[in-house]
């Protein structure tokens, strides 16, 4: 998508979120009372000075009148001061975490996330750290902006209000500010930008080092390691010291600024009072309302930096939410699929990963008839794993119909499909819990007394029997506490747990110790007993077993048929097959 | 950061955390001495200036607008004059300001070098298995995050600093010009601090605890994505939308109560120095009539309070830091003083040809997750020269006799002896001379086929290509578009594995090794080829074990030496124990069916 500006992005994502502009008239009256506030202190210094401590002696009674107001108005400001931030804090807090759970949502309707997995990390930031800096910029930054703008707009009317040539003489200093700060700005920005690749470069160094750990030791790379991580970590330190040196002398600048108003108060000050034009007092509360006026002002940088990051975060999540879902719900329009066996058609389907991209299907048409068992194989970027995407409904076609059970996919209430319909992915994925836990993923109103008979039925109940707590033994992280053997163990019960009338298999490549691998043989040989199954087949012995072989080639169905049939007609899968039998390749496909 | 260290921190006492900040402090200053210096100079200087400038507006006051406004006496000369003080006295304290944020930001960076390389210093020289009981992103993050909250306590130092020269100069000046005025002082600023203090008190809790739960949220988008494929072909999206929104939810209600703290502090401190410039007003007012102070010396002290009391917030910020730094200080000092290096010895081998190999009665037992696995008296000789092969069940120990032999482990038993030398007798470097291993999982740096290969040792373009060449590895990379300079890219990924296989092998190959140990090396790669590239190994003068998955390869070795549960339990030809060895055949059978199917 195009760049939008920061302020666009800003408004599209306040229109994204009603909940943020709840209550905002209340709060921005509560932001201007607490802004009033702030210039109460230098009108009472003028009061008292100019009407308490006359040349006619000290009036007590005026002054402590006048502090007494002030006082009380210090109290509301700061009363109406607090009112604000806790408005704020609930109604933007609120607002993210209703944008941080409806990204998180939308992610899981887009496909990149089963088909790029190098990209997961960048899409758990859309929900976290994206909306992290959204929030600190609507609770600082923004804050900063408006009750800052706002000061230095009151400073600069009652400045003029007292005296409109020396409210002239700050304003005059205002373009030499300003054309200051974005002297600096262009600079800092291109300071910070390099700062961030070579904290990236830093990391990836560092990532390597420590990954390839063994390597390094297993070959006496230490000190080349060594000298290419001092250097990067160097890198970075000498680019941060200069960022960090402009903006110091940017700081050191603004005070010279203020000085210069300071001092221009003061000369343009005393020839006025000399006219009698101002009064000392005013001059005096003049030092005041200017910082008033020219700390917002240099401030400004710094809340245009912040809004700049809170945009690019708003910008990336919206992003995100731009993104048109794959696959769309019909809801409750949609069919339901029935409780038997079903039928699988493909009618003409082309499929492209991109828009006006290569082709992964072709013109691909067949017909699975209810409880066939069908082995798909084919080369790697054949089209079976397309295929089987297309299947399970993770995709819809560019061309042409899929259809399960006699319906158009597309036509089928999610709810129903994925009741119906059942993918047993390569790598067994399991979630952090228990083995219970992950099998009742199939069917979360499973009791214990299902899942154990689950077990038993696929014959595992000895393996689980083996397990230190049973159903509760814990998993770990991703399952690793589990051998890779023992996870797809676990996936195939979960499958079972879901009971569905046709199943989707991709077929494990890894190796797996013997034992296990005749407990998932027979696992298998349970679960796809009397259901229609699609096996993305990479051994032999799958596909010699399955009813009818589809063989992919380049998107298309290259052939079609039994084992035998398809051994004997002398095309690619004989060759493939032949290959293998000579002991040259040791799965149904080559790179 | 483990945010739970940040929350055990959070509610320890007071005492403790100042305790543990007051050392960290001290060392990150004695670390970046240089550069604190120039903020403590910077600072002195900022502080000076500020009060004078306070003065110079008082004295400006008193000599020139007065006078001005009683009696319309101006003068070209003491405008000049009065400019020039103001703007004299800002060169030297924007100079301050300047030279007290560059020396900050010099410290803190400089802390986080000396730290990070500190850190991978020690990374280099631990040994292998305690980076396996060490997970890559804990690692990462210290050196990266845990570097930088350590660091951060340098950045409100130069400027606390400088706070407390001004506040003791203002003291003084307080006292000295109007002991009055001096007790709105005294009153004012414990209670800036004391507010301060307790709202970083309860800020502390709060934030790790948000701190937590953001990690919590962030770990559920981490899992839930990663098995993106599960939750959709199950339909299980609600659930877990369901899990992910409450923990949204409680974050938010978190994160709001930050907020509610914030609204009680802030208005506090903004209020707080405001009706201290007041309450000098009214006192000071009462001392103008009785004659015992000046308008002018009203107005410095006026302009005083503001300029002191808004810096005092530094002292804040710093309390804020001390946790979240002291907490990564320890999770540095716990890897960069971590115990357990490696101690070498002073031998050397001066043999040549390839080399004998001896492990004696070894046993070794891993201590991470893989707890209670490994082996157990295990011996077994490479005769040089040969060819030996490795064969048993997956977990049986055959990679952690291969990782023995080149000494990435260390036997908790028994040795392991090369050309008769015990490898912990050898000196540093020696054993990598030597041998090489070459990984199942083949590792590439993103760099250079030919520093990949090379790994930055001295070989020349001919030593690459043949190594290269015997790997079968020459074809493929000539092709790519640079050749040997062709940068691979993280981990390799624009090559296919069988290609990557080869890369890391041809590394193997160019240091010419006595010992060559193969860990399923070629497992990605065709059969056909791996027969190739293992005829090929037949020609060099050198020793090979090799971690063998497919029966042809198995057949290519002298010896084999079947391993099962972290012991040997046959040795001889493949023939033998094919024939008197059940599990072996068995196993050997199991391979041939996944290769044949037959």
């Amino acid at each position: 998508m195009s760049e939008r500006s920061a302020g666009a992005t800003i408004r599209r994502g306040l229109r994204l979120s009603p909940e943020l502009r709840r209550g905002l008239p209340m709060t921005l009256l509560l932001a201007v009372v607490a802004t009033a506030g702030r210039v109460i202190v230098p009108i009472a210094v003028q009061q008292v000075i100019d009407k308490g401590i006359g040349s006619a002696g000290v009036d007590m009674g005026f002054v402590g009148a006048m502090v007494a107001g002030a006082l009380g108005a210090v109290l509301i400001t700061a009363l109406a001061t607090a009112g604000m931030h806790i408005r704020l804090a609930k109604v933007s807090e609120t607002a993210l975490s209703g944008v941080r759970v409806r990204a998180f949502r939308h992610i899981h309707d887009l496909s990149m996330l089963h088909q790029a997995s190098e990209q997961r990390g960048a899409l758990v930031a859309r929900v976290t750290s994206d909306v992290d800096e959204i929030s600190r910029f609507m609770q600082w930054g923004g804050l900063m902006l408006v009750t800052n703008g706002g000061q230095a707009l009151l400073a600069l009317i009652v400045m003029l209000v007292y005296s409109v040539p020396l409210g002239l003489a700050v304003v005059a200093i205002l373009p030499v500010i300003i054309w200051t700060l974005r002297w600096f700005q262009r600079r800092l920005d291109v300071a910070y930008r390099i700062v961030r690749e070579r904290v990236a470069r830093m990391l990836a160094v560092l990532a390597e080092t420590v990954v390839g750990a063994p390597v390094i030791r297993a070959y006496g790379a230490e000190d080349r390691s060594r000298v290419r991580l001092g250097d990067v970590i160097e890198d970075h330190r000498s680019a941060a010291v200069r960022a960090g040196s402009i903006s110091g002398a940017f700081s050191g600048t603004g005070e010279l600024l203020s000085a210069l108003v300071i001092a221009a108060v003061f000369v343009v000050g005393a020839i006025l009072a000399a006219d009698g034009r101002v009064s000392v007092g005013t001059v005096v509360a003049f030092l005041f309302l200017a910082q008033l006026f020219v700390q917002p002002v240099q401030m400004l940088g710094e809340a245009v930096n912040e809004a700049q990051t809170a945009a690019a975060g708003w910008r990336r999540v919206l992003a995100i939410l731009d993104i048109e879902p794959d696959v769309s719900d019909p809801g409750p329009d949609g069919v339901d699929l029935p409780h038997e066996p079903l039928s699988v058609g493909f009618r003409g389907v082309d499929f492209s990963y991109s828009d006006g991209g290569p082709l992964a299907l072709v013109d691909v048409s067949t017909e699975i008839l209810p409880r066939t068992k069908v082995a798909v194989v084919g080369e790697t970027g054949s089209g079976k794993t397309t295929f089987a995407k297309l299947l399970t409904r993770l995709m819809d076609p560019v061309e042409g119909v899929v259809e399960i059970g006699g319906n158009d996919a597309r036509t089928i209430r999610f709810r129903s499909l994925r009741d119906r319909v059942v993918l047993v992915p390569q790598e067994g994925m399991l979630f952090r819990g228990t083995i219970g836990d992950n099998v009742r993923m199939g069917d979360p109103d499973a009791g214990d007394d299902r899942v154990l008979a689950a077990f038993r039925r696929l014959g595992l109940a000895d393996w689980l029997a083996e397990m230190p707590a049973g159903l509760a033994t814990e998993v770990g992280e991703r399952g690793s506490a589990l051998s890779v053997g023992e996870r797809q163990l676990v996936t195939l019960v979960r499958a079972a747990i879901a009971d569905p009338e046709l199943l989707v298999l991709d077929e494990a490549t890894s190796a797996v110790d013997p034992a296990t691998e005749v407990r998932i043989n027979r696992a298998l040989g349970e679960l796809t007993s009397g259901r229609t199954v699609v096996t993305i087949a990479h051994r032999l012995s799958t596909a010699e077993a399955a009813d009818r072989i589809l063989v992919f080639d380049s998107g298309r169905i290259a052939e079609d048929g039994s084992h035998a049939e398809l051994v004997s007609a002398g095309g690619p899968y004989s060759r493939m097959f032949s290959a293998w039998r000579r002991g040259t390749s040791s799965v149904l496909e080559r790179d | 950061m483990a945010p739970t260290d940040v929350i055990e921190h959070a509610l320890e006492p007071e005492r403790a955390v100042a305790r543990r900040g007051m050392a960290l402090i001290a060392r990150q200053l004695r670390r970046a001495r240089r550069e604190f210096t120039l903020g403590a100079v910077g600072t002195v200087v900022y502080a000076v200036t500020t009060i004078v400038s306070s003065y110079v507006i008082g004295w400006a006051t008193d000599s020139v607008l007065l006078p001005a406004a009683d009696r319309g006496d101006v003068t070209t000369a003491s405008l000049t004059g009065v400019a020039l003080a103001i703007l004299g006295v800002a060169v030297f304290r924007g100079a301050g300001i300047a030279f007290r944020r560059i020396g900050a930001y010099a410290a803190q960076y400089r802390l986080q070098q000396r730290d990070r390389v500190d850190v991978t210093d020690r990374l280099l020289d631990l040994p292998v298995e305690w980076h396996r009981r060490h997970p890559t992103g804990e690692l990462l993050s210290i050196v990266n995050a845990d570097a930088e909250a350590a660091s951060s306590v340098a950045a409100p130092l130069p400027m606390a600093f400088g706070v407390l020269v001004m506040l003791a100069i203002t003291s003084v000046l307080l006292v000295m010009t109007d002991p009055f005025l001096a007790l709105i002082g005294f009153a004012v600023g414990p209670a800036i601090a004391i507010s301060n203090v307790a709202f970083q008190r309860r800020m502390r809790v709060v934030v790790a605890q948000a701190q937590q739960l953001r990690a919590e949220v962030s770990e559920i988008a981490h899992e839930s994505f990663d098995a993106a494929l599960v939750v959709k072909t199950l339909g299980r999206e609600d659930i877990e939308v369901g899990r992910f929104g409450a923990r949204s939810d409680d974050l938010r209600d978190r994160m709001v109560e930050v907020g509610r703290i914030r609204a009680v502090f802030d208005p506090l401190m903004e209020a707080l120095p405001s009706i201290g410039v007041l309450a000098v007003l009214y006192v000071g007012a009462l001392r103008v009539d009785q004659g015992l102070l000046t308008a002018g010396t009203l107005v410095t002290f006026a302009y005083l309070f503001r300029l002191v009391a808004l810096p005092m917030r530094v002292f804040a910020w710093l309390l804020a830091d001390l946790p979240r730094a002291t907490v990564g200080w320890k999770r540095i000092e716990a890897v960069a003083e971590a115990p357990g290096l490696i101690e070498y010895g002073k031998g050397r081998l001066e043999t040549e040809g390839g080399a004998t190999a001896a492990v004696d009665d070894v046993a070794y037992r891993y201590r991470d997750e893989a707890e209670g696995r490994g082996i157990s008296s295990i011996s077994l000789d490479i005769p040089p020269r040969s060819t030996v092969a490795l064969v048993g069940p997956t977990g049986s120990g055959k990679s952690t006799i291969a990782y023995l032999l080149v000494r990435l482990f260390d036997p908790d038993q028994g040795r392991v002896c090369l050309d008769g030398q015990g490898l912990l007798d050898l000196d540093r470097g020696e054993i990598p001379r030597h041998t090489a291993l070459v990984f199942q999982e083949p590792f590439l740096f993103d760099d250079t086929v030919r520093a990949n290969i090379t790994l930055g040792a001295d070989y020349d373009d001919e030593a690459v290509q043949r190594a290269a060449t015997l790997a079968l590895a020459h074809g493929f990379v000539s092709s790519l578009p640079q050749g040997y300079d062709t940068i691979i890219g993280e981990r390799g990924a624009t090559l296919s594995g069988g290609q990557r296989q080869r890369i890391a092998l041809a590394r193997a190959l160019v240091r010419n090794p006595r010992l060559l140990v193969l860990d399923d090396a070629t497992s990605a790669v065709d059969p056909a080829v791996e027969a190739e590239i293992l005829d090929g190994l037949r020609t060099l003068d050198t020793s090979v074990v090799i971690v063998a998955y497919r029966r042809s390869s198995i057949l290519l070795a002298d010896s084999v030496i079947f391993v099962e549960d972290g012991r040997v339990t046959g040795r001889g030809s493949h023939d033998e124990l094919y024939a008197r060895l059940p599990p072996y055949a068995e196993l050997i059978d199991a391979y041939e069916r996944e290769e044949h199917d037959e």
